[in-house]
């Protein structure tokens, strides 16, 4: 095999795993929308939020520490001690949850039967609301985020397939990311796993019958306000899952929140309310900008990743505007 | 309050639902006024009346949907208070749509299932875990589903998804949906609507089946006074909001005030 077709191969596989991450942000708003009709701008600084509090909790944090020493005069910023990464996750879950309790009580509860844009203004104040919020529990600095997950190239990986190159050649193997391969792992047992969830379950069924129709759901007896509490929990699952994995790679700041951003261009592509969808649109999306740059980018001078997204969803917006897999958009007149 | 059981093995014949003096606007638009009547149990009472006469709105109001400004409803013997509409399935009311309104994306047999929902009782842990009694509950459930599937002969159809189907079909699956929720109180608004002579055979004879092999009680709103003289035991009329007349359908029939308000609908159209 020619060392140029095995970088391809390597090109592609590298766009997959990115696109995977893509893909999960991506998830997490076509589950909001699709249940609620909100479009939830928040949802890249909740994977922010949610990898913050981890961090936090794992290094033994006092959250609001300096809202408290500054009011008390003390000077404390740790409990002392270090938390196991599996224990720092599930206590992080439980803080989703409440926060998913908290976002039904004090906004959606008091919003119902608005207009979607209403909606959308609240999710903006809310992500606004967040971030401020985070900083002040948590503290705005960089943090470093470490819950075991190896990083770095595999070793195995370039030693079995530095062969596959013709003698001679300068081919070294393959280089994946070894944090890329195991946040490939975990992004697909997600999406398995809600996807069961969805289809033989009581509350998934209650899921998607309150994304297709809330009149009916109603009349069978599924409440509203519950359904949305269990699908802004699943969603900052979703986020933590997320801001695990962005935060292991390039640490957790607040430029993680900026995912969300990418997210957009998926969502085009795979329509807003598919969960396929979001899935295949990450993946074209991540092997797209990779592919793209490693072909096209050194002829017009590179950092196509930035934008190549941005110009793929417009296309789309403009030959296939309901996106891949999205419901049809059939116009009124 | 009734247990759904204990009300079974009350008498057939008794007062299943009552509504008082219900008076319900919308602004300045009048939908329902000072209507009165009560649904026995074991009947099929049926809900006619011209288009906008207030038919729907009734039946929102029993269901929970609309909060009437005046008047009560008694349900099992108990006066309701504004209960939340999810809650009114878990007294033992079911209802189809005048429009159809199912869970598009989803198959025939998950319709039906998610019918079931009051009936299923595990936690999201459970649910979640797939273990023990949750999936215990689910194949129970499940068993269930497809008991209603075979007696509205939709086998055929058991894994299509709902929107794919043709309406008449689509009627009967949503009317699958309410059956699953083995409802005391089954409200179904204009279930024949649209459909060919045949389909509203069908219907019928499932309408009926229904009310004589499950003991439901059935509040119909139709507009084919056929169909209405053969399968209701009695019949209110409402037009412009207001109840004009209350009786078998051979009284309603020959009531001059209700032919004169469906003679004046037909000029009309
Ligand atoms: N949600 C609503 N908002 C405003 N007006 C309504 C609403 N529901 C019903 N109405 C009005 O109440 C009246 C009765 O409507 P409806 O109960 O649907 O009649 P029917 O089912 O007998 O055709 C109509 O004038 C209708 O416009
Ligand atoms: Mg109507």
């Amino acid at each position: 095999m020619s060392p140029q077709f095995l970088f391809t191969i390597e090109v592609i596989a590298n766009g997959l795993m990115a696109g995977v991450m893509y893909s999960l942000v991506a998830l997490g708003f076509v589950l909001i929308f699709k249940a609620s009709g909100i479009f939830n701008y928040a949802q890249g600084v909740m994977a922010l939020f949610a990898a913050m509090t981890l961090v936090g909790i794992q290094n033994g944090q006092v959250p609001f520490s300096h809202l408290i020493n500054a009011v008390f005069g003390t000077n404390i910023h740790h409990f002392g001690w270090n938390l196991p990464a599996i224990v720092a996750i599930l206590i992080t879950l439980v803080v989703m949850v409440l926060f998913a309790i908290l976002v039904e009580r004090l906004i959606l509860k008091h919003l119902v039967n608005q207009e979607p844009i209403i909606l959308f203004m609240a999710t903006i104040g809310l992500a606004y609301f967040m971030e401020g919020f985070g900083d002040l529990m948590w503290g705005s600095e960089i943090k470093i985020l470490d819950v075991g997950i190896p990083s770095g190239g595999s070793l195995w990986l370039e030693e079995k397939t530095i062969g596959w190159a013709a003698e001679g050649s300068n081919y070294y193997g393959m280089y994946i990311d070894k944090l890329d391969m195991i946040a490939t792992v975990v992004a697909i047992l997600l999406v398995i796993s809600l996807t069961l969830f969805s289809q033989y379950t009581k509350t998934g069924r209650a899921l998607r019958a309150v994304a297709d129709d809330h009149q009916a759901a109603l009349s069978v007896g599924i409440s509203l306000r519950k359904i949305w509490v269990i699908v802004w929990t699943i969603a900052g699952f979703v986020a933590l899952v997320a801001g695990v994995m962005w935060g292991a790679k390039s640490g957790v700041q607040f430029s993680l929140s900026l995912i969300a951003l990418k997210a957009l261009p998926v969502l085009i592509l795979g329509g807003f309310t598919s969960i396929p969808g979001a899935i295949i649109g990450g993946l074209i999306i991540g092997v797209g900008e990779k592919l793209f740059e490693f072909t096209i980018g050194p002829l017009i001078g590179g950092a196509t990743e930035n934008w190549f997204a941005y110009v793929l969803a417009l296309v789309f917006l403009v030959f296939r505007p309901q996106g891949l897999f999205g419901d049809k958009i059939i116009e009124r007149v | 309050m009734v247990s759904r059981s204990d009300a079974r093995a009350v008498d057939p014949g008794s007062e299943l639902l009552r509504v008082d003096n219900i008076s319900l606007s919308f602004g300045g638009v009048k939908a329902l006024t000072d209507v009165s009547f009560d649904i026995l149990r074991g009947e099929v009472r049926a809900i006619i009346g011209p288009n906008g006469a207030g038919k729907s709105s009734m039946l929102n109001v029993i269901n929970g949907f609309y909060h009437p400004q005046e008047g009560e409803v008694w349900f099992a013997g108990e006066k309701r208070r504004n209960p939340k509409p999810h809650n009114i399935a878990y007294q033992g009311i079911a209802r189809t749509f005048q429009n159809i309104a199912l869970f598009k994306g989803m198959s025939t047999l998950d319709n039906i299932m998610t019918g079931r929902f009051t009936h299923m009782n595990q936690n999201l842990l459970m649910q979640a875990l797939w273990r023990g009694p949750a999936e215990r509950e689910e194949i129970a459930n499940r068993e269930k589903a497809e008991e209603i599937i075979d007696f509205l002969e939709i086998q055929a159809i058991r894994k299509t998804p709902v929107g794919r189907l043709p309406y008449g079909l689509q009627k009967r699956v949503e009317l699958g949906r309410a059956l699953a929720a083995e409802p005391e109180l089954l409200l179904l608004d204009e279930p024949m609507a649209g459909m060919n002579v045949e389909e509203k055979e069908d219907m019928s004879r499932f309408i009926l089946d229904v009310k004589d092999e499950f003991g439901t009680t059935i509040a119909l709103i139709e507009h084919d006074m056929g169909v209405v003289m053969d399968i209701s035991d009695r019949v209110v009329v409402l037009d412009y909001g207001k109840k004009i007349g209350d009786g078998t359908p051979q009284q309603v029939r020959s009531d001059q005030t209700v032919i004169d308000a469906y003679l004046g609908v037909a000029h009309d159209e």
